[in-house]
């Protein structure tokens, strides 16, 4: 039922991107998103794009996979392009009752939408590139010169890689509470909108309660492991930038100035 | 790719059965078993429950899972009612019984796994202890009234005594008239209980027949890396040593039998 759901969307390779340390690519990926904020207009965005197109090409990844991100947010684009459409007034292009349609509206409209799926393409370069261990890895070592004002970058970083490890598992447990309950004849599908929300009571109760115990559990198998938290702990591969890193970085950093300063 | 779970199954299980399914870790018992309620459907081939064909669109899975209860492994990690009698009501609400009903049922089911109904309905399930709280799990699946139950490994887990005591209501209920498949891996508990065993091997049937038919194919149970229960293991064992004994023999009052009958002792 579950079997299909995949998490991390990473897509294993052996391309300039995939070798970058993942924090050159969180890094760019920032840029990415303050850049397509700070431009405006069509030809800073198409020179984005183009960047963005190479950096794919660069990757090997397939075409589709990389499209495939902007298909669940397919609603929020259309109506970003519907609201902006009938909502901004200026020069009416045509009119349907109470609808207006304005050349205004129309080039923000485009606009904004290329802008949301060249941020989804941007950032999912980065999800699709790096494995989900070496990004944790990666926001740790970004995190820790926060941790003098208080940001406990190992702990995050440790819940995160806890987290997606678990996703499969809770799939996996929720696959069979859900056929233990279906046997006792509870149906999940059928019914309103509350009746559905009820019949999840006998599905979620007991995960919960699973998820807790097995936490638990965890947190003794940690501890029985000599586990005291990030103080002190050392790294079996240490993130080290490669000559290839501080090009890219260079590079990034060159093009976002260069482009926020132009458009 | 993806490889079959099932091969060329083919079984007929008959009404007051006590069907014993073992198998190593994978070799689809699990799969199997799923496929009786209409939780699972074979890409090919068909399943019936008193006639009604599973795999047909228009089937109301809801009056076979009626009939075939079900009872998964660790099933107390499915609890989630406020009380212990929400909690085995569950099934009998779901097919929309009347309160009057259910209560009926749930008392009914609770003295089945040996629970007091007026001393256990009102706790919460999660206060119990672990070998209670499987009984509940158990009753939430015996207040359906099952003609057919299935139970997943019912002792993983439990104490001796547990164990003893879940295999007795296993026995009480297949007295009673009702047809119980059990996966176990346990040999001496199946060697006790059932009246005819099947051996999975990866995906296919590799035995059946009574336990005294599989249990001597020791070599072949071996190579799957199944045993068979110590006494007869043992009974093996003199034979090879050259003492002249039966060696279907599964149980210990069997066993003690036949080594006074062969060594010509008394009683």
């Amino acid at each position: 039922m579950f079997r299909s759901v995949t998490i991390g969307q990473h897509i294993p390779g052996d391309s300039i991107i995939h070798r970058l340390d993942p924090r050159t690519k969180i890094l760019s990926a920032l840029a990415l998103i303050v850049l397509l904020f700070v431009i405006d207009g069509f030809v800073g965005y198409g020179l984005a794009a183009l960047a963005i197109a190479l950096v794919v090409r660069a990757s090997k990844i397939p075409g589709r996979f990389v499209l495939r991100g902007i298909r669940p947010l397919m609603v929020i684009l259309v109506l970003t392009l519907a609201l902006h459409l009938f909502m901004t007034d200026g020069r009416v292009i045509f009119q349907f009752l109470f609808l207006k349609v304005t050349w205004e509206g129309l080039i923000r409209g485009l606009l904004m939408g290329t802008r949301l799926i060249l941020l989804i393409i941007g950032t999912s370069m980065l999800t699709l590139t790096t494995s989900p261990m070496q990004l944790t890895d990666g926001i740790e070592t970004l995190l820790r010169p926060g941790k003098r004002i208080g940001i406990p970058a190992h702990e995050l970083a440790m819940m995160m890689t806890i987290a997606l490890r678990f996703i499969p598992t809770l799939l996996e447990e929720t696959e069979k509470i859900m056929k233990a309950q279906m046997a006792r004849g509870a149906d999940f599908q059928s019914g309103g909108l509350m009746q559905r929300a009820k019949s999840l009571i006998p599905l979620l109760v007991p995960l919960f309660v699973n998820a807790f115990r097995r936490a638990d559990d965890l947190a003794i198998a940690m501890e029985a492991r000599g586990y005291r938290g990030g103080e002190g702990r050392t790294k079996l591969r240490e993130l080290q930038f490669q000559q290839h890193d501080r090009i890219a970085l260079i590079l990034v950093a060159a093009f976002s100035i260069l482009m926020g300063l132009l458009f | 790719m993806s490889q079959a779970a099932l091969r060329n199954v083919s079984l007929e299980i008959e009404d007051g059965e006590l069907v014993g399914i073992i198998g190593p870790t994978g070799s689809g018992k699990s799969t199997l078993i799923q496929h009786f309620n209409g939780l699972l459907k074979p890409d090919s081939g068909k399943v019936f429950v008193d006639g009604v064909d599973l795999t047909l669109k228009d089937t109301q899975l809801r009056l076979i899972r009626q009939k075939v209860g079900m009872v998964f492994q660790y099933p107390e990690h499915q609890l989630f009612g406020e009380t212990v009698l929400e909690d085995v009501g569950f099934g009998p609400r779901n097919i929309g019984l009347s309160d009057e009903d259910v209560i009926q049922r749930v008392r009914e089911a609770l003295a089945y796994v040996g629970l007091d109904f007026e001393a256990i309905k009102d706790k919460s399930p999660f206060e119990l202890s672990g070998g209670q709280k499987r009984r509940v799990a158990i009753a939430g699946v015996l207040a359906m009234r099952p003609s057919v139950l299935v139970l997943d490994e019912p002792t993983a887990g439990l104490d001796p005594e547990g164990r003893e005591e879940i295999l007795a209501e296993i026995s009480q209920l297949h007295n009673d008239g009702i047809t119980v498949v059990l996966v176990t891996h346990s040999m001496e508990d199946i060697a006790r209980l059932a009246t005819r065993l099947i051996v999975m091997d990866r995906g296919t049937v590799a035995l059946d027949g009574t336990p005294v038919e599989v249990f001597r194919e020791v070599a072949r149970l071996r190579e799957l890396g199944l045993g068979v229960p110590e006494i007869t293991e043992l009974m093996h064992e003199l034979k090879a040593r050259g003492l002249d004994v039966r060696t279907d023999i599964l149980t210990v009052p069997e066993a003690e039998e036949e080594i006074i009958r062969v060594m010509g002792w008394r009683k």
